[in-house]
């Protein structure tokens, strides 16, 4: 996202030589898809198991995006990221479970009709949550490395205590809506409603990002922050309501995803932040801190490879994530597509 | 000077208040068994040598070198494990327990070694990140590895007869205590755990501790002085390492079990933070202060926290009694452990020295 060149004048653009665009890591979960293919025993089976990582690892992404772009712009590493999405995943039980009779209605309209309020209420909740925390706790530690990770974890414990408080410790059941259920039969492959859903709603967050920081003035802005916060300000623009309003977006993402993961897995409890904040940093790692086509290879690369060794060797896929890591991070140490030199 | 004998490594407490409170904790600690008869509160004092060792292994790289790992509880869960599986497989013999940190030392020191080259090259922001994702890996799998570790059950053992409790050496002598082997026992941990926080404080006042310091305020400017910044991180993030291995092995000898809720969880990471934060990072002497209060207020503190939920609960206040209850300690630490980070970055003994903050 950072190698445009850059064209004022035409002719000085002109002799400008453009950054080579680095396709490779684009290749990457292609290849580890193709790889595994040999080993599972049938190529239904493949699918099936290709689809499952593409809808998990999207839903990754939804989580993880929101995390680099805030470190992107912001130099902001939020370790409390993973309490909004287990705040998004409440939030959604609020309005889920009084519509339960909607939810499990036979009826497309009446299921949307309670799962899109439950989406759109938890993504105000922790864009709104976001949009405090980035004022209250944040602002004082900004261009601090070691408050910021202290102050973020600190807030992350407190954010999942409440939830322990407020909502108890047992784990709150959340059913698919009925039209999400079940799969579609493709020959032998059986692929889930929900997963296909998930790929497709990965997909337009993915896309509609790239078209926000690529085509868009506030993109440009955006970008222009990540590489020079202080020539933006200089330039006129207030950089820090751009801050907040990217940190209240990259909440609001983790929220989403809280969201979907929590139907994925129908159910909710309050320790899922502090489990998914892991997992969303190993993708932050492997992406390149602060770039999103990487965190969206990095989230497909760990989904899929957590997926296919899943099923090939349960006990590896207990450490796969950081087999990968490690693995990239011999490659390239700061992971497929570095950022900024920060 | 140089010749001379020097247990605190020329840097003294520098404060009249701080040094008579350390006096205290350490004589109190020194006589705990026939200060303190009785098996909780000894228990509370083991566990406060711990936690001040783990501490100021601790303050070592959040203080002095100012990175922030959130792996240092799987150093010390390595230490723990090291001393259990080789108690538990070879027997209670003492030659089991050399064995178990002759692995177990070297063992994190290299973990350390392999994380640092992978992330602290790069910036102190990815090591918390790797630290974080490594250490959540390493509870995972020793949770399940059961062959090996006990799985969530952990792994129970018998320590060598003599640090046994049955074991009487004085009956009923001694200020009208008996001492046992868990009076030996105790001050092995008490023994090891002195020894190992004189030698923190001789690494941090070494010309390595200086130059880790000079990282801290300035790392640009230490590496164009001329020093290796990486490995000089490196460095201290393996002798951090070892050091929580040692003492986690302390505290399995005294536990006569090892699981993942006394050697890995989250909360003993957070419980380190939060020591090191309210004593005072890059001070050493906060870690005493710092898990001394901890213990603590962790020990009678959490009780307190019961009797104010029933009140509460009698009361018919909505939602004190779930706030107070003594499951959500973590959010009062969690509390504690922000505003701290905010009011009073330099801890007790800054405020005792009479520096800033």
């Amino acid at each position: 996202m950072s190698a445009q060149g850059t064209d004022g004048d035409t002719d000085a653009g002109a002799a400008l030589p453009k950054t080579p665009r680095d396709y490779l890591p684009l290749l990457l979960p292609v290849a580890l898809a193709l790889a595994a293919l040999p080993f599972v025993p049938s190529t239904s089976t493949w699918v099936t198991l290709t689809i499952a990582g593409l809808a998990m690892g999207m839903m990754i992404f939804v989580m993880a995006s929101g995390l680099t772009l805030i470190f992107g712009l912001m130099d902001v590493l939020n370790f409390g990221h993973g309490a909004f999405i287990a705040i998004g995943a409440y939030m959604a039980t609020l309005v889920l479970i009084p519509l339960a009779a909607w939810m499990q209605a036979d009826s497309v309209w009446l299921n949307l009709a309670a799962v899109v309020p439950a989406v759109l209420f938890a993504m105000a909740v922790t864009g709104a949550l976001g949009l405090a925390f980035e004022r209250i706790v944040i602002m004082p530690v900004y261009g601090q490395h070691l408050k910021q990770i202290l102050i973020t974890m600190g807030g992350m414990i407190v954010a999942e205590q409440m939830l322990y408080a407020f909502f108890g410790p047992q784990q709150i059941p959340l059913p698919l809506p009925t039209s999400l259920r079940g799969s579609f039969q493709f020959g032998e492959a059986a692929i889930e409603k929900y997963r296909v859903v998930c790929v497709l709603v990965g997909l337009a967050v993915f896309l509609a990002m790239l078209a926000i920081l690529n085509r868009s003035k506030i993109g440009l802005l955006i970008r222009a922050g990540v590489e020079n916060t202080e020539m933006v300000e200089a330039l006129g623009y207030r950089i820090t309501r751009l801050f907040v309003g990217v940190f209240m977006a990259g909440s609001a993402l983790a929220g989403l995803g809280g969201v979907m993961w929590a139907l994925y897995r129908e159910q909710v409890n309050a320790a899922m932040g502090g489990e998914l904040l892991v997992l969303v940093f190993i993708v932050v790692i492997i992406g390149g801190l602060g770039s999103v086509t990487g965190c969206f290879i990095g989230a497909l690369l760990v989904a899929l490879a957590t997926n296919y060794a899943g099923f090939l060797v349960p006990k590896l896929a207990l450490v796969t994530d950081i087999l990968l890591m490690v693995a990239v991070l011999l490659w390239r140490p700061r992971g497929l597509y570095p950022v900024t030199s920060r | 000077m140089t010749s001379r004998f020097m247990p605190l490594s020329g840097d003294p407490p520098r404060s009249r208040a701080l040094s008579i409170a350390l006096i205290l904790i350490v004589l109190a600690l020194a006589l705990a068994p026939f200060l303190f008869p009785g098996a909780k509160p000894l228990n509370v004092a083991a566990k406060v040598c711990i936690f001040i060792a783990l501490a100021a292994s601790y303050d070592l790289l959040l203080g002095y070198t100012g990175v922030v790992s959130f792996a240092h509880t799987m150093f010390y869960g390595i230490g723990s494990y090291g001393i259990a599986i080789s108690l538990y497989s070879l027997g209670a013999r003492w030659d089991a327990i050399g064995l178990g940190l002759l692995v177990a030392l070297p063992t994190a020191a290299l973990l350390a070694l392999v994380i640092g080259l992978f992330s602290l090259r790069v910036q102190t922001i990815f090591f918390a990140m790797i630290t974080l994702a490594v250490a959540s890996a390493f509870a995972v799998l020793a949770s399940q590895l059961s062959w090996l570790t006990g799985g969530e059950d952990g792994r129970s053992f018998r320590v060598p007869e003599l640090l046994q409790p049955g074991t009487v050496y004085i009956p009923r002598d001694v200020l009208g205590v008996a001492v046992t082997g868990r009076t030996l026992t105790y001050y092995i941990v008490f023994a090891s755990c002195v020894v190992l926080f004189l030698l923190l404080l001789r690494v941090v006042n070494s010309p390595f501790g200086r130059v880790l310091q000079a990282i801290r305020e300035n790392p640009f400017r230490a590496e164009a002085l001329g020093y290796r910044t990486v490995m000089h991180r490196i460095l201290a993030n393996c002798i951090a390492a070892a050091a929580a291995a040692a003492v986690g092995a302390l505290n399995a000898l005294w536990l006569r079990y090892t699981g993942p809720d006394t050697s890995l969880s989250f909360s003993i990471m957070l419980d380190i933070l939060l020591i090191v934060v309210i004593g005072g990072m890059g001070t050493m002497y906060g870690a005493i202060i710092g898990g001394t209060l901890y213990v603590l207020a962790q020990n009678y503190l959490q009780a307190l926290m019961g009797t104010v939920s029933t009140a509460a609960g009698e009361a018919g206040i909505p939602i004190l009694p779930q706030l107070f209850h003594p499951d959500r300690w973590l959010l009062w630490l969690g509390v504690l452990f922000v505003l701290s980070v905010y009011f009073f970055p330099a801890g007790i003994v800054g405020k005792l020295r009479g520096g800033p903050g």
